[in-house]
This record gives C-alpha cells, sequence and structure tokens, in this order.
C-alpha cells in the first residue's frame, strides 16, 4: 500500500506492506538509523519519535496510520552545529554513555518539556518511565531534562 | 595546565554523533546485496533433535537456504572454546562439554540455536524458519543449581554435572581459626542470576570476498581481535589474516559482548556458504534467551571472630551455575575473579573457599559487570554486617577495627593477590559524613512516626581490576595474556592519530584517551584522534572488560608516548645542534638546555617526514607502538551507604539516600568516572530490589521480556552521591585504577544491609521485591 508521510520536513511516499511498521520505515526506507530498536514489546523506548508532536514509541505504530503526518525523528530536531537545547543539554551532563538509547530518550524528554508544566526531579523521573538506558543510572539524564526545561 | 588536560571533566566528543542520531551500530550497517538470518532455536530445555525437515521453508519465497550444526561440522568448523582452564583441588582439569556453535544431537537450554535460516529478507527468513519441522525427543532438564549434582547428566564426559571442584587458601589454618573463635557467624544466601540487556542487542554483518577469500565480520563485541583470534584459532572459520572484525559503535556491553557466540560464527560461515552479505541482529526475546547470564550462586559463609571482633578466619562454600556450556570465560568468573576478593579492606588472617562449578539447562553463565567481584563484596559485606549487629557493635566501628591500615601496603592477603595501596579508612570517613550516619536513629525515628521504617546498610568493597600479570594469569589456566596494546602515529602535520587495543561501547575512551596523549604530548585535544574497534586499524588488543582499559590501555599508550617523545628529542637535538640528553620537552616544546634554542612539536613532527636536517641515526618517520602488561592487578576500593525507607503496608522499598566514595585512584575525567559509578549503582540497585533471571522447574525462561525482567527505570532510582578520595595506584605510570564495575560490586550489599536493617531480619534473598518485603515485614 501506498503511504504518503513527512519526515524532518521532508516528503515521502513509500509503498509498504499493511504490517509494516514506521520504524522499520524510517531505519530501513528513508536510511534514519539515529531511531533504533531495542525491545520487541513497547518497553525500552529507544525507538521514540515524534508523530504530530507527540512522542510515540514507533514499533508500536504501523506506517498505514501515519499516511499524512508530520514525523520527526532525531536527526530532524538539530544538527552538530545547531543543537536543540536537550541534546545540548544531554550533552552537558554527561546524560549518554553508549548512546543507544539516547534519541529516543531526547525525543521523549522534549515531549515531557513541552507537555508536562513545573517540571521537578520526580515528575522527570515519572516521565521517562517508559525509556530504558542501561548505562547513565538515570542520575545524569534527570540532571539534563531539568536543565533544559529551563532553556527551552 | 590546560582545560582539556588529565583531570578534566572534558565533555565527550562521541557525544555529538550519538545526540544527533549519528552514531554508526551494527544493526546500521547495510552491505550491497545483502540477506538475513533468522536462527532456530530450541524451545526444550533438554532433548534430542530426530530430525529436522526444512521442505517446508525451502517452499517459502525468498529463502535461499535451511543449515544446522551438521552443516558447520562438514565444513570442520569447530567448538566454541572456554578460555580459561580451571583445575579442580584434586589437581584434575574442568570437564569441558562440548561446544558446538549449532547444536547438532542434543539442545542444552530453551534458546539454544540449533539451525540458521537464511532469506532475501527479514520477513522471509522468519517465514521460513516458522515452517521448519523438527522432531525433538525431550529428555530429564537439570534446571534448578541447587539439584545439579542430583540431576540428570547434561553431558557424557562430565559425571554430576560437575565442572570443577576449586579451592583458594589454607583450609586447615581457616578451620582451626573457627575452632578458636569466640563468635561465629554463618550464611546461606544466593546471589541471583541476572540478565544484562546492555540495550544494544547483539547483531552481525558477515561477508565474504571470494576474490581474495577474505572475512569482514561487522559485530557487537568488547574485543574484536580477541574474536578474531577465536575464530581463527579454535572455531576454524578462517585463518587470522584473512578475517577482518570491526565492533563500531556498541550499544553497552556490560561483559555480555565479551564473548564469542553461535550466532557471529553461523552468520559469518553462511557468508561465504551463500555468496553473499549476511545480516541477523537478535530480537530482545533472543537477547534473553542466548546472551550470556550472569552470577547465580549459592553459597554458605561463615566468619570467626575473636573476643575482639577481630575477623579469625573466612570459610566459603559457593556452587555457581555455568549454564549447559562453558561461555568463553565462564570458569574463571566463580573462582579466581570471586575466591581472589574473599579477604575484602580486612585483615582477615585465614581464608579459605571451596566453589564448585556445575552444569545445567539453562543459557550459559558468564562474566557480568563485576564479574565475581560483586558475588564475593556481598559474601564478605553482608557477613561483616551480620556479626556486627549479633555482637552489637556498630558496622562501622566493627569494619575500622578490622581494615587494612594505610601502613599495611602492600598487603598480601591470603587468597593470592597482593594489594599495592589503598586507604580504606578515608572512604569510610568520607562516606560516613556524606550520608549524615550520626544524625541516622532521628532520622529512622521520624520514619517510624510515619508508620515506615528505615535502615541504612554499609559496603566497603574492594575489586581487583586490570587482571594481570599475563605470565601469572596463563599460568593459573588464562588462554590469552592481559596485556595491551597502544600506538601513536604522529602525522606530518603535527596532529595525531591514537590507535589502542581497548574498546569503547559507552566508556568514552575517544575523550580521556585522548585528554591523556594530548596532556603528554602538550598538543590540543582537538588534534588527537582515538580508532579503536578494527583489527584491520589496530594491530592487536585484548579489548574491554574487567575495568581495564585506562589502567591497561592507557598505560600502553603513555609507553608509545613516551618514545615518541624519545625520538622527537633526538631529532630536535639534531636539529637545535645538541645532544638529546640536553633537551627538555613540556608543553608540546622541545628546548636546548644549553642555548635558548626551541622547536615546537609539529615542526620536529614535520622534520621526521621531511628529512633534511635530520640525525643519520634516526629512521624518518614519528609513530611508535607499545605493548604494556601490568605488573599487578590495580585495587579500586571504596564505601557504599545505601539508606532505605519501607513501607510495610506495600513492601516497597523506596532508596532514599545512596552515598558511593570510591578511591580510583589518579581520575583522567572526573565526569565519566562519576556517570560510570551512577550506571554501576544502578545495576547494583537493580540485582538487590528488582532484577532476577528465573526459569521455572521445567527449564522455561519467565523472565524472558521487558515484561517479566524487571529492569531498573527512572523512577525507581534516586540521585546519588559520589564522591572520591584518592591513592594513586603504585604501579602503572598513570596512577589509575578503573571504575566500570565499582558501583555494582558495591551496591548490592549495601542495599540488602540496608533492607534487612529496616525489617529487623537476619536475611532476605535478593531481589527484595515487594512481596518478599511485605512477608517479611508481617513477621
Amino acid at each position: 500500500m501506498k503511504v504518503s508521510l513527512t519526515v524532518n520536513g521532508r516528503r515521502h511516499d513509500v509503498d509498504v506492506a499493511p504490517n509494516t511498521l514506521l520504524v522499520d520505515v524510517l531505519r530501513g526506507r528513508l536510511g534514519l538509523t539515529g531511531t533504533h530498536v531495542g525491545c520487541d514489546t513497547s518497553q525500552c523506548g529507544a525507538c521514540t519519535v515524534h508523530l504530530d508532536g507527540r512522542s510515540v514509541k514507533s514499533c508500536t505504530v504501523l506506517a498505514a496510520q501515519v499516511d499524512g503526518a508530520a514525523v520527526t525523528t532525531i536527526e530532524g530536531i538539530g544538527s552538530p552545529d545547531a543543537l536543540h537545547p536537550m541534546q545540548a543539554a544531554f550533552r552537558d551532563c554527561h546524560a549518554l554513555q553508549c548512546g543507544f538509547c539516547t534519541p529516543g530518550m531526547i525525543m521523549s524528554a522534549i515531549d515531557l518539556v513541552q507537555n508536562v508544566e513545573n517540571l521537578d526531579e520526580r515528575k522527570v523521573r515519572e516521565g521517562l518511565e517508559g525509556n530504558l538506558c542501561r548505562c547513565t543510572g538515570y542520575h545524569n539524564i534527570v540532571k539534563a531534562v531539568l536543565n533544559a526545561a529551563e532553556s527551552m | 595546565m590546560s582545560d582539556t588536560g588529565i583531570g578534566k571533566s572534558v565533555k565527550r566528543r562521541e557525544d555529538l554523533r550519538f545526540i544527533t542520531g549519528r552514531g554508526r551500530y551494527t544493526d546500521d550497517v547495510n552491505r550491497p546485496n545483502q540477506v538475513y538470518a533468522v536462527f532456530l532455536r530450541s524451545p526444550y530445555p533438554r532433548a534430542r533433535i530426530v530430525s529436522i525437515d526444512a521442505s517446508g521453508a525451502d517452499e517459502v519465497a525468498g529463502v535461499i537456504g535451511v543449515f544446522t550444526g551438521k552443516d558447520l561440522s562438514a565444513d570442520k568448523i569447530g567448538d566454541l572454546p572456554c578460555g580459561w582452564m580451571v583445575k579442580s583441588k584434586d589437581g584434575s582439569d574442568m570437564k569441558i562439554a562440548p561446544h558446538p556453535p549449532l547444536a547438532v544431537e542434543v539442545v542444552n537450554y530453551v534458546g539454544e540455536p540449533y539451525g540458521i535460516v537464511v532469506a532475501e529478507s527479514l520477513a522471509a527468513a522468519r517465514d521460513g524458519a516458522e515452517v521448519v519441522a523438527t522432531e525433538f525427543e525431550e529428555l530429564t532438564p537439570t534446571v534448578s543449581v541447587a539439584n545439579a549434582t542430583a540431576g540428570a547428566q547434561l553431558h557424557t564426559n562430565v559425571p554430576d554435572n560437575v565442572c570443577y571442584l576449586w579451592e583458594l587458601g589454607d583450609a586447615d589454618a581457616t578451620n582451626a581459626a573457627f575452632a578458636a573463635a569466640a563468635h561465629v557467624t554463618k550464611l546461606t544466601f544466593s546471589n541471583n542470576r541476572l540478565i544484562p540487556n546492555a540495550m544494544e542487542p547483539r547483531a552481525a554483518v558477515a561477508s565474504f570476498d571470494a576474490a581474495t577469500e577474505e572475512f569482514t565480520l561487522v559485530t557487537t563485541s568488547q574485543n574484536p581481535h580477541l574474536e578474531r583470534l577465536i575464530l581463527s584459532a579454535f572455531v576454524q572459520l578462517a585463518p587470522e589474516h584473512k578475517l577482518r572484525v570491526i565492533a563500531p559503535d556498541v550499544g553497552g556491553g556490560f561483559g555480555s559482548k565479551i564473548f564469542v557466540y553461535a550466532e557471529e560464527t553461523a552468520v559469518a560461515w553462511a557468508a561465504r556458504r551463500v555468496g553473499r552479505p549476511v545480516k541477523w541482529t537478535a530480537d530482545r526475546s533472543e537477547s534473553f534467551l542466548a546472551d550470556a547470564h550472569g552470577r547465580d550462586h549459592l553459597t554458605t559463609a561463615e566468619l570467626a571472630l575473636d573476643g575482639d571482633g577481630l575477623f579469625q578466619g573466612l570459610r566459603v562454600r559457593t556452587r555457581a551455575n555455568l549454564g549447559a556450556y562453558l561461555s568463553t570465560f565462564a570458569s574463571s568468573v566463580p573462582t579466581y575473579l570471586y575466591g581472589t576478593l574473599l579477604a575484602g579492606q580486612y585483615r582477615t588472617p585465614a581464608i579459605h573457599v571451596e566453589v564448585e562449578g556445575v552444569y545445567t539447562n539453562t543459557a550459559p553463565v558468564d562474566a557480568y559487570r563485576g564479574a565475581g567481584r560483586p558475588e564475593a563484596t556481598y559474601v564478605v559485606e553482608r557477613l561483616v554486617e551480620t556479626a556486627a549487629r549479633e555482637l552489637k557493635v556498630d558496622p562501622a566501628a566493627l569494619r575500622r577495627r578490622n581494615f587494612i591500615a594505610p601502613d599495611q601496603f602492600p598487603y598480601q592477603t591470603p587468597v593470592a593477590l597482593e594489594y599495592d595501596t589503598g586507604n580504606y579508612e578515608a572512604s569510610l570517613a568520607a562516606a560516613l559524613e556524606k550520608s549524615d550516619y550520626a544524625n541516622f536513629a532521628a532520622r529512622k525515628a521520624a520514619s517510624e512516626q510515619r508508620g515506615k521504617r528505615r535502615g541504612i546498610g554499609f559496603s566497603c568493597y574492594i575489586e581487583a581490576c586490570g587482571l594481570a600479570p599475563s605470565q601469572l594469569a596463563i599460568q593459573l589456566g588464562a588462554g590469552v595474556g592481559l596485556y595491551e596494546s597502544g600506538e601513536v602515529r604522529v602525522n606530518p602535520t603535527g596532529n595525531v592519530t591514537v590507535f589502542t587495543g581497548s574498546h569503547s561501547h559507552g566508556q568514552g575512551h575517544e575523550t580521556t584517551f585522548a585528554q591523556v596523549v594530548s596532556d603528554k604530548l602538550g598538543i590540543p585535544f582537538e588534534n588527537v584522534e582515538v580508532v579503536h574497534g578494527d583489527t584491520g586499524r589496530v594491530e592487536f588488543g585484548l579489548g574491554t572488560y574487567g575495568s581495564r582499559s585506562i589502567a591497561v590501555g592507557g598505560s600502553a599508550l603513555v609507553k608509545a608516548t613516551d618514545k615518541i617523545i624519545a625520538k622527537g628529542k633526538r631529532i630536535a637535538a639534531h636539529m637545535m645542534d645538541t645532544n638529546a640528553d640536553s633537551v627538555d620537552f613540556s608543553d608540546g616544546e622541545f628546548a636546548a638546555r644549553d642555548s635558548n634554542q626551541k622547536l615546537t612539536f609539529g615542526e620536529v613532527a614535520f622534520a621526521a617526514y621531511v628529512p633534511s636536517n635530520y640525525p643519520s641515526s634516526e629512521e624518518p618517520g614519528l609513530s611508535e607502538k607499545a605493548f604494556y602488561d601490568p605488573k599487578n592487578f590495580t585495587f579500586p576500593a571504596g564505601t557504599h551507604i545505601a539508606e532505605v525507607e519501607i513501607d510495610p503496608e506495600t513492601g516497597v522499598v523506596d532508596v532514599v539516600n545512596f552515598v558511593a566514595v570510591d578511591d580510583f585512584g589518579r581520575v583522567i575525567n572526573p565526569m565519566i568516572v562519576e556517570g560510570q559509578v551512577h550506571g554501576g549503582i544502578a545495576q547494583g540497585i537493580g540485582q538487590a530490589l528488582l532484577e532476577h533471571g528465573i526459569y521455572d522447574d521445567g527449564g522455561q525462561l519467565i523472565t524472558g521480556s521487558y515484561m517479566d525482567y524487571c529492569m531498573p527505570r527512572a523512577d525507581d532510582l534516586p540521585s546519588f552521591d559520589v564522591d572520591m578520595t584518592v591513592t594513586p595506584c603504585t604501579h602503572n605510570p598513570l596512577g589509575v585504577k578503573g571504575c566500570g564495575e565499582a558501583g555494582a560490586i558495591g551496591a548490592p550489599a549495601a542495599i540488602m544491609n540496608a533492607v534487612t536493617d529496616a525489617l529487623g531480619v537476619v536475611d532476605l534473598p535478593m531481589p527484595a521485591t515487594p512481596e518478599r518485603v511485605w512477608r517479611a515485614a508481617r513477621g
């Protein structure tokens, strides 16, 4: 089936099987390998992207569902020369080690900052409960999100 | 001193690619014309393979071939070896079960691979695997470690499923200490089985060039050179010079990516067989089933004390689950990485440990962050805390009374190790201060007013990092050396490419190693590039595990850098018309002591490659290699103090404060080191409160997904209070010790000491789940 979607501001028309997942379109068809797959039960959050401005786990969205929608991936929020404040905060606070969970974590964190008022440590921890990180113990991730919330 | 030198919290250079989605992990690699692999895995814990009928798969569109263990055997693909020969106390060799990459006759754990389906697409490979009809004859499995020796025998060459019965220490002296003891504290407990769960699942992309007969294997490895060595020398896949192993960005390892596994072996073989690149990426379910697991001990431990509360003897009996086969370093973890650490920070004069390594019908068990040392710390620190409670002595005071004092180093323990340096009192004192131990009683009373129970727990751990030296380790059964290689290649324009055999999969070596080399050479940090993870670019290496990278890999780079400076002095001396002994090198400048002449590092580098005014005795070029073989382990140590508050109505344990004061020797990048400690603590708290790999009685893994295996999430953990004390390592050039595992080593005992303190119980099994805690709270 044919699906039209806008990814990071660019329109793409793809022909996919009905059971194709959004994450497979992003990684396999569009070469946007910044979005990762870390599990098969929608638990780890490494595949988190924004769909029409809200964070979703792209392993749980069918490509067929996003016809006409706008998707933003980690590649679409900033570049090394012009980092998104959340990207900058992750770097400044050493909120990543192996980097595998990081794109999903950043996309979730941006959604969190944009949609939850008066963030504090507890709210950040609860808000990121759907994103697993095995390296950082979350300590510096929480710090980064609170820092970015100040500047966003 | 520059702001990027040794000791500075330099922001990581690798971050820019990771935070912008430009990291390049194995699954991001695609080859032209590639095909996809899916593995056939055993649904049974123990069964005979009667027949495999692949005719159905052959009819699925896109399926190229279904291959089994017999196909690999026919191509003379060898067994997956275990790299450490442990001897039993009677002098006999450990009993090694044959371990073909793909099972041929019998499968021995759920998830064991016995075939590989290769197809044009992943979907076709999956569809093909679905319709392969395999007939199994189920056999009685031996699942639990407690019943391992009485259960059905897994391997014909391993009676009673005992791989080895190993011992260390002086049994007679230890027994005598117990006979004379004023008090004996005894505990029996398990160390729960864990599943490592690096966030990036294992993956491999293999290609074979028929023209040159060269393999290229891109895979998720912590040590690509070791992978190449094993695949060549033991598995016989290809000669070493015809095999290139690349470990690109790797998304965490924690030990689980040290090992050479069946999957990458079979994928590489298949690439040659089908004549096209083959790609495989584990899904998380496969990771749970077939990554090597960690821990899984049953232990009885006793501590003998005299009338003054001085430790006189320690006796430990452990049964360690090795799983169905010996993974790459499985045999060494519950022996040389465990028994040798049982002295802890204390002067206990007599120690004896016996470890029975057993096979069971479960996934192989091998090193997982800490590897033996968390288990040893748990034994010692649970015993010491319990002894303090039994004797009604302050647990900090009892520890102080038994610490090895700063003036007693070097200190020879009764379990083989010689500690070079340390100051245990300093880290304990700092941790007591930070945790406000003095006011704990008031906080406990306040909790009780709110119907909560508060507890505090200590863990004064020691670890041995940078396993060494090679000669000793090889005498004790290691199959490889334990050195590291480094190369510092100065380019003609004066910038530097550094090649290291260490591998970074989150540790930030591209930053810290550049800090070390730029600091030593007095050149800008930006001018140093660090290359790792590719056998085609790096000469040799043993990779990253056991917190060895900076202590061993970093030291190799210092050695190579020293050679660069020495050659630079000889070149500069010629250019400045003096002799090399009269040239000083500092801050990137060669200065003649007997004149006012100076040359920059860049000028000397350029002269080395454009040798006009150049010493005739020197070869052109400025590139040096070094191998560094440590003289001893390093011994990081510290005190972790956990404070918990328990709600007796729900059994939920809230970690309200976690203090870690660690001595890692000299620190290259404090920001990175603190991050390593945070991550280790999280895994340690995970072991104590949340994580448990469980097989049911029938041998099925019932914690095989993130719905069932309780990974620590952001809202399960507190922020941590981390600090450091410093006693520089005495025997490596940087004075460094290593920091990667400390958190995972110290935290479990601290948490469980706090939980048992809060509940007023002697012991509780890990993980202290709400159900267990709730039941214990009800008495």
